[in-house]
């Protein structure tokens, strides 16, 4: 693989054309040359097929002007005349050709311009930025009480698979896996903010503003009020993470190399978390990485419940109110978050498994 | 004073109906750089028989009866840890498939390292030069550039020849070599058997050969062991049990292999199929595909005993001489 030093020495441009950069640069002489050109080869096609989906997304998110109502009419009042509303459509470019409009769309969302919000008569793209630090908290803070907790229990499970810890973690994880979140979150509230009085049941508590980002993480009361939101979003993560563990360690822990590590005398220590785990872990990296996005995009439900400042609660007052730039904009965000995970672990899986990057190899020398 | 010895080894697997007994009443030893080989079909109890010697039966089966001494020391009922330690430092084991016994995400190196260091006291360099010595004692070619290598990296050949450099890593005086060559082309199976003949007289390993194969046990073996439906029925020098069987098991065996240069008659074959573990007949085990079966074999189980100098058979046939021991 290309080293990190040759990445970071570089001058850094902006966005994908950064990755490629990076990847020509780690191009060495001799096979790391061929590894180095077929690993940008699998990039390039990735990146192709993010760059088309995100083309239908967009399509579909410009779609939501023409079918959901008349933005004139959400705009305008009552006693506006039929000649203003007529200017104002010109002004906007809505008599356009629909292709024209459509363009126009794409190379504003390009820009992050996603125009003005009905209802706030502010930039869609500043208000959206004012909420990502909260959505992006509470999601990255969810993945890690997911991963944290899910991957040992997974692991432990695995292991030891007929003691009564064992017995009660599943059937723990099965509750975990058939609530519906926004049951965990109103349980965990009653508990722990009405009962106990221990957390706060709403809101991000004092947040501390970098000026390009606010963050809770540096207040006790950012920090207390994270808690219940996070475990809410992370427990479901949480459990199925933990049942990806065990059972890709029952399987692993089943394989002649794991038997033959026990022939050549390992210690169980060095054969259940060198052997058995990096090897169970390969599957569980994509799947926590997809589930990343499926976070963020849920976050929806455990911001509406914690009355989180975020960007699901921001969409969900927008469909209230039909304000189709913060829901179109909203849309493209998600979508673009989620096929720009999906592409990171794709090539981390391609790092992490010599046989993955070799059978690439291996196709394109023949 | 041999260097292992197994004494009425019995190994039972529990069921939901009834035990399995995988290796019944099974005796044998092995000198100091003496070659065993052990055969018999897929399920004759000679995977489990080695298993049971490293201490790695599959729970829920266990060993429920019997002794296993290595070097004068009973090995059977020592705690995981101590049996951990003769693992790999005193027994080494090469396993049937290598494209599976190597974890694919670590470089052959790596595996050979931590193999190293968790017998010896060799610091990380070290042990990476012990590593290289071994990758080439094994005829790897150019072992310096192989080293950082993934196991798939490495032809079937070449994996195998890394499994045996991780089975001597330690210098064990024993090697089990559960079927080596079986998931080999024929070509690389005689680099291979030529290999642990080599290392076997170079440094004085005994090694139990486990095989279907009677060529791998002709070619290699000192001693050669037969099992039949988890017991041995003919135990004896090589030579001697390949001139003239004395089992009827054993006999069929040797009519059914292929020979060069022989006439075209169909291969002679034993009908019928080795009892599955749940259904081993009462009396001896063969008894219902036995061309010279008796009476007397279906009632009464035949024990090993000695019929000449140094071979030995569990066949009624041969009982009648010292029927009063």
């Amino acid at each position: 693989m290309f080293s990190t030093r040759r990445r970071l020495r570089l001058p850094v441009p902006t966005g994908t054309s950064c990755l490629i950069v990076a990847v020509t640069a780690g191009r060495v002489t001799g096979p790391r040359e061929t590894r180095t050109t077929t690993m940008l080869a699998f990039i390039l096609k990735r990146l192709a097929q993010s760059l088309l989906v995100m083309f239908f997304v967009a399509l579909i998110a410009f779609l939501m002007f023409q079918f959901i109502g008349d933005p004139v009419h959400q705009m305008v009042g009552i006693e506006t005349t039929l000649e203003e509303r007529e200017e104002l459509r010109e002004t906007l470019g809505l008599n356009d050709p629909v292709l024209v409009q459509f363009g126009r769309f794409v190379s504003a969302a390009t820009t992050f311009d996603f125009g003005i919000s009905y209802q706030h008569k502010k930039p869609v793209a500043d208000m959206i930025l004012s909420r990502m630090p909260a959505t992006l908290e509470l999601s990255i803070l969810s993945a890690l009480f997911a991963l944290a907790f899910g991957v040992p229990i997974g692991v432990y499970t695995g292991l030891h698979r007929n003691t009564w810890l064992s017995h009660v973690l599943m059937t723990v994880s099965l509750i975990g896996v058939s609530l519906p979140t926004f049951l965990i979150g109103i349980l965990l509230i009653f508990v722990f903010a009405v009962i106990l009085g221990w957390l706060p049941s709403f809101g991000r508590g004092d947040v501390v503003d970098l000026g390009w980002w606010s963050t809770g993480l540096l207040t006790t009361t950012g920090l207390k009020a994270l808690i219940l939101p996070s475990i809410t979003l992370g427990l479901f993560q949480m459990t199925l993470i933990m049942r990806l563990v065990r059972s890709e360690m029952l399987e692993v822990l089943r394989t002649d190399y794991i038997k033959f590590a026990r022939a050549r005398g390992l210690p169980d220590r060095v054969i259940h978390f060198r052997h058995a785990l990096k090897n169970a872990l390969v599957p569980v990296i994509t799947v926590t990485g997809l589930q990343l996005g499926s976070i963020i995009a849920f976050a929806i439900i455990t911001e509406t419940v914690f009355q989180w400042p975020g960007m699901g609660l921001l969409f969900l007052q927008s469909i209230q109110t039909v304000d189709i730039p913060i829901m179109s904009a909203y849309l493209i965000l998600i979508a673009f978050i989620v096929v720009a995970i999906n592409l990171v672990v794709d090539i981390l899986y391609y790092v992490i498994d010599p046989r993955l990057r070799s059978a690439r190899n291996a196709e394109a020398r023949s | 004073m041999a260097l292992l010895q197994v004494d009425r080894l019995r190994v039972e697997f529990p069921a939901r109906q009834r035990t399995l007994v995988a290796v019944d009443d099974v005796s044998l030893s092995i000198d100091a750089g003496e070659v065993l080989g052990v055969v018999g079909e897929s399920g004759a109890g000679k995977s489990v028989t080695g298993a049971a010697i490293i201490g790695l039966i599959e729970p829920p089966g266990r060993i429920a009866g019997g002794e296993i001494r290595f070097a004068g020391r009973r090995i059977d009922c020592l705690p995981d840890d101590a049996k951990r330690h003769i693992r790999g430092r005193e027994i080494g084991s090469v396993f049937q498939d290598p494209l599976t016994s190597l974890n694919p995400l670590f470089t052959v190196g790596q595996q050979l390292v931590e193999t190293i260091l968790a017998h010896s006291d060799r610091t990380a360099a070290d042990a990476r030069r012990h590593a290289l010595r071994l990758l080439e004692e094994v005829g790897i070619p150019a072992p310096a550039q192989r080293i950082d290598a993934y196991p798939h990296e490495f032809s079937g050949g070449m994996r195998q020849r890394v499994v045996i450099a991780l089975a001597i890593c330690a210098a064990p005086r024993l090697i089990i070599a559960d079927e080596p060559t079986t998931a080999l082309d024929v070509s690389i199976q005689s680099q291979i058997i030529a290999l642990l003949k080599r290392l076997c007289r170079e440094h004085g390993t005994a090694i139990m050969l486990i095989t279907h194969d009677m060529g791998v046990i002709a070619e290699t073996a000192d001693r050669v062991a037969v099992m039949y439906a988890g017991r041995i029925v003919e135990v004896g020098p090589v030579r001697q049990i390949l001139r003239s069987p004395n089992h009827p098991y054993t006999q069929g065996l040797m009519e059914s292999i292929p020979r060069l240069g022989s006439d075209s008659a169909p291969l002679a074959q034993i009908d019928g199929a080795m009892p599955r573990l749940h259904e081993i007949p009462v009396g001896c085990a063969f008894h219902p595909r036995c061309p010279d079966a008796s009476e007397r074999c279906r009632e009464t189980r035949p024990a090993l005993r000695m019929v000449a100098d140094s071979a030995s058979v569990a066949c009624l046939l041969f009982d009648d001489g010292c029927a009063d021991d």
